[in-house]
């Protein structure tokens, strides 16, 4: 046996002028689970699509047991071992087939696969499948009966039965419970004992603490961190990830106005510690934690887009609770949400209808919508972030994804607000784009207070005044951006009551 | 330092040639409208009587109908929605106001208000299909027509409706069509020449007028077509979805409605077996409507171009003798035609 399952060398992606992938060297090795740790935006999905056939390489090689390996399609991916469990649970099953059918549908596509279908033999095939994994199912059953973990134990029995080289699993274990992740990781290590090399994207420091033989962080398309020597350095590899090179930008923390928002014994979720902050007038503040760490479920709280279990809001003193973005909108609380083409991006419209959505009754005069007055904002908000287009005319489409962002944040600043909460507003965004958004954001922070929720340490340190950490969906840090302990930021990020400190240098 | 880089690019000239028109835009902008006048043209030439006032106020007449419910399926395609109970709405609208005329013999004034809050009724309740039971809107309006479709069969067991026919019951009805709401129907304005405009076409320009203000000119029109672009993007910047796609599909059922006193009004009877086409001819007029000046999307304008289109070519081979069993072939064609504008030559319509 080689004992290089999967060889990448030099692998650049780039999607438009947006390079996402800028030369990943990696090596993965049969019998050894490598756990792929990276921020949003880092380039894991990518690689891994990479990998499983659904985008090629701009440059770069891979080889599979010494083959090259460029798979144009999925199926090929699969047909030369190499198997993908997708975050996603619903794509990897079809919901209204049987489990056989789940279980055997790669067979179904294969090619040669017959024209009609042996029922019989057919179950009987799945039934071996599904033995070989312990799940104690009905084969006749159908799937869109099963649980989300059944679902995602029947995607990964699928992915299993190709006895595969390198078996990819994206956050696998997102919506298991302890008990089914458990059943999982015997399964993983049986696996990993037959000799696959498995690839095992996940940000639960718990799962990596079970079942990493090897740490590789990514950040901004790059490696930027392997950690193979037992014992593994965990926190090194969350701060290779989240990086902390000290940037130039120097903060000078001014002194804060009165408290804006007031949250008070606010529990995200049943079993989540409650906390309580205030945000204050001229003071913006970074919320910073890993993925599914609460940040996301708090911005929505704040906006009315969900409630809280319990606790209480206070806006300028005044009780607050709103029951849509509407109410939210209304009281002065601004949301600029991330995904920016999913939640932000209306593509049909130009720049200056996109700038004005939120306000419209502003410009307008009983309905009917003044032109001009939207025009002399679009041209307002373009000037002050320096979007680089022909005219306020042009369609969004047409600017690079850092104007695009510019614009989503200009749709949120062309309004005073007395809270503006940026969800991950530098995401797929250039560095000078980075800049131009958090001096505007800085400058006029002034009347308001200001929520930043980054996933970036650097962006963090860059921005806020003060940095929270969040983890298991409550609040586990509260920082002042001046001299920072970023090793115990980072320790906080790592959450999970940090048992493995004792290797800490925190010399920055 | 930042308005230094717009200025850049402003002065840059190497971005300024994309803002002109290459020959493809050109004629995805205005190749539609180049084809109805070289359409009109080629008739005025080839069918004899084309050109003329009278010829011109029949297309218009041949279409009002139909183009007042395609601009109802075109607000309702604003929303990314799509409104197929609208033919049978208009003919539950024909029934209903011939229902409420003859056999409860009330007045003009009942039959039309009738007819329009059922329309907003039903465009309710397609709302709240769509948007509170999380039907999809083709099914749900696929249901609702459906239902109607049949509903409007059952007071009269069936039977068309008119002035001495008998009802279930036995009675024989005496209630009459009024001479205000036979008006309607067969009234003409004068303009130029005595008693040219039927009253549907001044509906049709009025409603095209209407709803093109509110679309194009209005912030809920803007809203609307945010909401069809990215609905969750619109959702968080404050617009109630929920509530414009309900308003969707009240005005939709609303249109349909009128569409269907018109049709009442100029038939005379209840016709059962009347306002078959309608549904499929509305959808195609709106859809048309996305190839006009390059739209790439629902518009009222394009919509009423788009009906006018279909009548002009159906006027014209039918004066020129094409047998009338080919219209519906024709105007499929014109329909794949325009797709093919809007969706492959587009680049908008390819974009997504």
């Amino acid at each position: 046996m080689q004992n290089k399952a999967v060889e990448l060398t030099g692998i650049t992606k780039a999607f438009g002028a947006n390079d996402v992938l800028r030369g990943i060297d990696l090596t993965l090795s049969p019998g050894q689970v490598t756990v792929l740790m990276g921020a949003n935006g880092a380039g894991k999905s990518t690689l891994v699509k990479i990998l499983c056939g659904v985008h090629s390489a701009n440059s770069g090689t891979i080889t599979l047991d010494g083959e090259p390996f460029s798979p144009s399609s999925p199926s090929e991916a699969i047909r030369a071992g190499v198997v993908t469990v997708h975050q996603s649970i619903n794509d990897g099953v079809v919901l209204d087939l049987d489990i056989a059918s789940n279980l055997m549908l790669d067979h179904l596509t294969a090619p040669g696969a017959g024209f009609f279908l042996n029922k019989r033999k057919h179950r009987a095939e799945a039934r071996k499948i599904a033995a070989a994994m312990e799940l104690n199912v009905d084969v006749t059953q159908s799937v869109s009966e099963l649980g989300l973990a059944d679902r995602q134990l029947v995607a990964i029995a699928r992915a299993m039965a190709h006895r595969p080289k390198l078996l990819i699993l994206d956050e696998p274990t997102s919506s298991l419970s302890a008990v089914e992740a458990r059943r999982l990781f015997s399964l993983l290590d049986r696996l990993r004992d037959g000799g696959a090399a498995i690839l095992y994207i996940s940000h639960r420091m718990s799962d990596i603490r079970r079942i990493a033989d090897r740490i590789v962080s990514m950040r901004d398309g790059k490696i930027s961190g392997v950690f193979e020597s037992a014992p593994l350095d965990y926190e090194g590899a969350v701060k290779a990830m989240l990086g902390h090179a000290m940037t130039d930008v120097d903060i000078n923390i001014p002194e804060v106005g009165v408290p804006v928002m007031q949250l008070s014994d606010i529990a995200l979720r049943p079993d989540a510690t409650p906390f309580s902050v205030d945000l204050h007038a001229n003071e913006v503040v970074a919320i910073t934690g890993l993925v599914g760490s609460g940040k996301t479920e708090l911005a929505n709280i704040l906006f009315g887009l969900e409630r809280p279990v319990s606790g209480s809001m206070c806006l300028l003193g005044k009780p607050y609770h709103p029951a849509s973005q509407r109410q939210a909108i209304g009281a002065g609380v601004f949301l600029c949400p991330k995904d920016r083409a999913s939640n932000a991006v209306v593509q049909d419209f130009d720049i200056t209808r996109n700038i004005t959505i939120p306000f419209l009754a502003r410009h307008s005069a009983f309905s009917f919508l003044k032109r001009r007055s939207e025009r002399a904002t679009a041209r307002r908000i373009i000037a002050d972030l320096g979007i680089v287009c022909q005219s306020d005319r042009d369609e969004i489409g047409s600017l690079s994804g850092g104007n695009q962002q510019k614009v989503m944040v200009g749709r949120w600043l062309a309004e005073a607000s007395n809270l503006l909460v940026l969800d991950e507003p530098f995401q797929g965004v250039d560095i000078k784009a980075r800049r131009d958004i958090g001096h505007k954001i800085r400058e006029t922070a002034g009347g308001r207070a200001t929520v930043v929720l980054v996933a970036e340490m650097d962006e963090a340190l860059e921005i806020a005044d003060r940095i929270i950490v969040m983890a298991d969906h409550t609040i586990v840090g509260d920082h002042r951006n001046e001299d920072i302990d970023l090793g115990a930021v980072l320790t906080q990020v790592a959450g999970q009551q940090s048992e493995t400190t004792d290797n800490t240098e925190h010399a920055i | 330092m930042q308005s230094e880089a717009s200025n850049d690019t402003l002065s840059n000239p190497e971005l300024h040639v994309k803002s002109k028109l290459t020959a493809t835009e050109f004629a995805i902008r205005y190749g539609f409208l180049a084809l109805t006048l070289g359409l009109i043209l080629f008739f005025s030439v080839f069918a004899e009587g084309f050109a003329g006032p009278y010829s011109a106020v029949f297309i218009f007449q041949s279409v009002a109908i139909t183009g007042i419910l395609a601009l109802g399926v075109t607000v309702t395609l604003v929303v990314d929605g799509f409104d197929l109970s609208i033919g049978s709405v208009a003919t539950t609208s024909l029934m209903l106001s011939s229902y409420v005329l003859v056999v409860w013999e009330m007045s003009a004034f009942a039959a039309v208000a009738a007819c329009l809050a059922m329309g907003a009724i039903v465009g309710l309740i397609n709302g709240l299909l769509i948007v509170k039971m999380r039907v999809p809107d083709l099914l749900a309006t696929l249901g609702m027509m459906f239902l109607l479709v049949g509903l409007q069969r059952i007071p009269t067991q069936g039977r068309s409706i008119a002035t001495g026919m008998t009802l279930p019951d036995g009675r024989v009805t005496e209630g009459v069509f009024s001479k205000a709401f036979l008006a309607l129907g067969r009234h003409r304005f004068d303009f130029f020449i005595e008693n040219l405009v039927p009253v549907s076409v001044i509906v049709l320009l009025v409603v095209g007028f209407l709803v093109w203000g509110f679309m194009e000119l209005t912030r809920h029109g803007r809203i609307m077509y945010a909401i069809g672009s990215n609905q969750r993007a619109a959702s968080l910047a404050g617009a109630n979805v929920n509530r414009y796609k309900i308003l969707a599909y009240m005005m939709s059922g609303v249109l349909a409605s009128v569409g269907g006193i018109l049709l009442a009004a100029r038939l005379g009877r209840g016709d059962i077996a009347s306002g078959n086409n309608l549904l499929l001819d509305s959808v195609a007029a709106a859809l048309i409507g996305f190839a006009v000046l390059g739209a790439a999307k629902p518009n009222a304008f394009g919509t009423i171009i788009g009906a006018l289109f279909i009548g002009i070519l159906l006027q014209g081979l039918t004066m020129m003798n094409a047998p009338y069993y080919t219209q519906d072939f024709v105007k499929g064609a014109v329909l794949v035609v325009a797709l093919v504008f809007t969706f492959a030559l587009s680049k908008r319509g390819g974009a997504h």
